[in-house]
C-alpha cells in the first residue's frame, strides 16, 4: 500500500484513521487511512464488492464503522449522528422526496435548520440556477428526467454549503452522452464552489477525468492513492496497472541489469531475480527506420495477430518472436507488413507489485 | 394475442358470477325499495317514495345510522392508533423478525370472526374474565356491567377485529417508501422525528386512507358485533336491516336502508380514492 501523503501547503480536512468495516463474519473494509485536502476532488475508485460504497456510507453517518476513527476540522465526526455532521450526500439514485416539489426539495435542508423564508428563497433561486434548472423550481421530481433529478439532488445539497459533499455513483444511471457532459459540469461546479468532493465510481474513465486524486479500492484495502496521471504513469501493483487503463505485464526474469521476457531484453536498475513490469500499450510503437540512437530503446520484431480500429488510434496484437503477446496502441494505420518491427523506451517498463485482478471480494457492495 | 374462444372461456365466467350474485340482487332490491308491503304481508308492486319518506320521518332510523356511523368512525380511530405505530415498527425497526411479525399480525385473521366476538363476550360478561379478575384484586366489589352489552363492546370488538385490516395497507405504503429518502432526510440534518413528519408520514397518506376507510366502512355494516355484544343500546343499522328482512318482514323498507347505506359508501369509497390519487407520487 502506498503511504498517502498531504502536500505542506494544504489543510487537512478529513481524516480517516484506520477505518474497518465487518458485516458478520464478512470484511468489507480493513485498516483504511487516508488525508483528504480542503477543497480536493477525491475518487474513490473500485469494483462492485470493493467497499467503496461502505466507505462513503460510513462518511456520511449511515454506517458505523467497526473500528477507527473519522475526524473533521479536529473534531469526531464518526461518533456523530448523520443530521449533525455539516456533510452532504448526492445519492446514487438522487433519492429525491416525491411529494414535494424541486423548490421544496432543495430547501428541504434550510427549512430544517430553520433558516428565514426569505433567505431560504434566494438561496434555492441561486442554486438551481447554477444547476441551470430555474425552469423546474415548481415542478414535482418524478415529472422531470433523470439527469434533471441528478442536478436536482446536487442543488438540494449544495445549497446547504457543506465542509464536505459525497457523491455515491451519482452519474451512473446516465446515458453515455449526458454522463461525459455531467462529468465536465460537476468538475466545473466543484472548482466554482470551493467543497471538498468526495465521489464514489467504479469506472476508471470517468476517475481519470474529474479527480484530483484517485483511492483506488481492492477487496476493502487501498490499492494506490494518488493523482490519475501519477497512477497511470506510476501504478504501484498489477492490479493497479490492469484496473486503470490497458496495459502489458510482462513477467521479467533480471540479470545483470537486465531483464528478459521472451525475445524482450531491456536494461533495469532491479536486482537479479523475478520483478513484474507493466508496459502501456501506447508506450510501444512502430520502429522507425533509423537504429535507435539511444541504447534504452528496446527494439523487438513480432508478428501482426489483430487489428481493432478504435477511432483516434487503432489497437493491434502482435506476437513477438518469444510467442509472447502484446497489445500495442498506435496512431499510425499503414502497415507495411505482416512482420514489423517495434520500439520502446526501456523507462516505460514500470516494475509493479503482483496483485491479483478480479474481484477476490468478501461481500457485495452494498447499493 | 389470445384467440376469442380463449378470452370467451376466461372472462365469461367471472362476468357472470358478478351479473348473477351481484348485479341482479342490487337491482331487485332497488325496484323492491319503491315497493310497499300491505297490511296482510304481501309485497305491493306500485311504485312510490313511501319507504324514504318513513326513513326521514322517523327518527329510530337516522339515530341509528348516526350511532353506527359513530360507532364506525371510534372504530376507524382505534384501529388506525394501533395499526399505524405497529406498521411504522415493523417497517423500520423490526430487522430480521420482520416476517416472524408480520405472520403474527395475520394470524388472528385466520381466526373465525364469530369465535373473536364470542372471545370477548367471555372477556366482558358479568361473570367474565375481567370482571373476576377485577374482583379478585379487589380494584371493583361488583361486577362492572358497562363492559359489555354497551357500544363501547362493540367498539373493542371490532376494533380488535379490524386493526389487522388497517395495518396492512399502512403497512404495505410503508414498504414502498425508498429507504434513501429516509437517509437523504437525516443527510439534509433532519431529526428521526422531523424525517417521520416531513417524510414518512406524508408518504404513508394513500396507505392511511385505504386502512381507514376499510375500518370505517366494514364497521358501519357490521351486525355480528352488535348483536352479540351491543345489547339495546349498541344495535347499529345492519341489525335493524336484518330485523327488517326477517321478523319484521318489510323488505321494502329494508331495501330502502340498505340503498342508503350502499350510496353511503360508494360515496365515501370515491372520495377517499380521490384523495388516496392525491397522495400517491409513483
Amino acid at each position: 500500500m502506498m503511504a498517502t501523503t498531504i502536500q505542506s501547503d494544504t489543510v487537512s480536512l478529513l481524516s480517516i484513521r484506520s477505518v474497518a468495516k465487518h458485516f458478520g463474519k464478512n470484511i468489507v473494509l480493513r485498516d483504511i487511512s487516508l488525508e483528504i485536502a480542503e477543497g480536493e476532488f477525491l475518487t474513490i475508485l473500485g469494483e462492485s464488492g470493493s467497499g467503496k460504497t461502505t466507505l462513503l456510507r460510513i462518511l456520511a453517518g449511515f454506517e458505523q464503522s467497526t473500528s477507527g476513527e473519522v475526524w473533521m476540522q479536529g473534531e469526531r465526526l464518526d461518533t456523530q449522528p448523520p443530521y449533525r455532521r455539516r456533510v452532504n450526500t448526492v445519492f446514487q439514485h438522487y433519492a429525491l422526496f416525491p411529494h414535494m416539489t424541486v423548490e421544496q426539495n432543495v430547501g428541504y435542508g434550510l427549512a430544517i435548520a430553520k433558516r428565514p423564508a426569505a433567505e431560504i428563497e434566494s438561496r434555492v433561486a441561486e442554486a438551481l440556477a447554477k444547476v441551470k434548472m430555474s425552469a423546474y423550481a415548481k415542478s414535482k421530481p418524478p415529472k422531470i428526467s433523470g439527469g434533471q433529478q441528478q442536478r436536482i439532488a446536487l442543488a438540494r445539497a449544495l445549497v446547504n454549503r457543506p465542509r464536505l459533499l459525497l457523491l455515491d455513483e451519482p452519474l451512473s444511471a446516465l446515458d453515455a452522452n449526458l454522463r461525459r457532459q455531467m462529468q465536465v459540469e460537476l468538475k466545473a461546479l466543484q472548482r466554482e464552489v470551493g467543497i471538498t468532493f468526495i465521489f464514489v465510481t467504479h469506472d476508471q474513465e470517468e476517475a481519470m477525468v474529474m479527480s484530483d486524486r484517485i483511492a483506488l479500492l481492492r477487496s476493502g484495502e487501498l490499492e494506490q492513492v494518488a493523482s490519475p496521471r501519477e497512477i497511470y504513469n506510476r501504478p504501484a501493483t498489477s492490479y493497479t496497472a490492469q484496473f486503470i487503463g490497458h496495459t502489458n505485464l510482462l513477467h521479467a526474469d533480471i540479470r545483470h541489469g537486465m531483464a528478459t521476457c521472451g525475445a524482450l531484453r531491456w536494461p533495469t536498475s532491479l536486482p537479479d531475480g523475478k520483478a513484474l513490469f507493466s508496459l502501456r500499450p501506447e508506450c510501444i510503437r512502430p520502429a522507425t527506420a533509423a537504429p535507435a540512437a539511444n541504447d534504452a530503446m528496446v527494439r523487438f520484431q513480432a508478428r501482426l495477430r489483430d487489428q481493432a480500429f478504435h477511432g483516434a488510434t487503432d489497437l493491434l496484437r502482435v506476437e513477438s518472436d518469444g510467442g509472447l503477446i502484446l497489445t500495442i496502441r498506435t496512431a499510425s494505420r499503414d502497415l507495411p507488413d505482416r512482420l514489423l518491427e517495434f520500439e520502446f523506451s526501456a523507462g516505460d517498463a514500470i516494475p509493479v507489485r503482483a496483485t491479483s485482478l478480479g474481484s477476490n471480494s468478501t461481500s457485495e457492495d452494498r447499493a | 394475442m389470445f384467440s376469442r374462444a380463449y378470452r370467451t372461456t376466461i372472462t365469461v365466467p367471472p362476468l357472470l358470477w358478478v351479473a348473477v350474485f351481484l348485479l341482479v340482487p342490487y337491482l331487485l332490491m332497488f325496484c323492491y325499495s319503491f315497493w310497499s308491503v300491505s297490511d296482510s304481508g304481501t309485497i305491493m308492486h306500485s311504485w312510490n317514495l313511501d319507504n324514504y319518506k318513513e326513513l326521514l320521518a322517523k327518527p329510530v332510523y337516522w339515530q341509528t345510522l348516526l350511532r353506527s356511523m359513530w360507532i364506525a368512525a371510534r372504530v376507524m380511530f382505534f384501529s388506525m392508533l394501533l395499526g399505524y405505530p405497529l406498521a411504522y415498527f415493523l417497517s423500520f425497526h423490526a430487522g430480521g423478525r420482520k416476517d416472524l411479525y408480520y405472520q403474527l399480525v395475520i394470524i388472528p385473521l385466520w381466526v373465525s370472526y364469530l369465535v373473536r366476538a364470542y372471545a370477548w363476550k367471555t372477556i366482558l360478561g358479568t361473570d367474565g374474565v375481567l370482571n373476576t379478575l377485577l374482583q379478585y384484586v379487589h380494584l371493583t366489589s361488583h361486577p362492572l356491567d358497562f363492559l359489555l352489552y354497551s357500544p363501547f363492546a362493540v367498539v373493542l370488538t371490532l376494533t380488535h377485529i379490524y386493526t389487522p385490516f388497517t395495518f396492512l395497507p399502512i403497512y404495505a405504503s410503508l414498504e414502498h417508501i425508498p429507504r434513501n429518502l429516509v437517509e437523504a432526510s437525516h443527510d439534509l440534518g433532519a431529526t428521526p422525528a422531523q424525517t417521520f413528519w416531513r417524510v414518512i408520514f406524508p408518504l404513508s397518506i394513500p396507505g392511511v386512507l385505504a386502512g381507514a376507510t376499510f375500518a370505517f366502512v366494514l364497521s358501519l355494516g357490521d351486525f355480528l358485533a352488535p348483536l352479540l355484544l351491543g345489547g339495546p343500546s349498541g344495535i347499529m343499522i345492519s341489525n335493524i336491516v336484518v330485523s327488517l328482512f326477517g321478523a319484521a318482514y318489510n323488505w321494502p323498507l329494508g331495501a330502502a336502508i340498505s340503498l342508503c347505506m350502499l350510496a353511503l359508501v360508494l360515496a365515501l369509497l370515491f372520495f377517499s380514492e380521490r384523495l388516496e390519487k392525491k397522495w400517491s407520487f409513483s
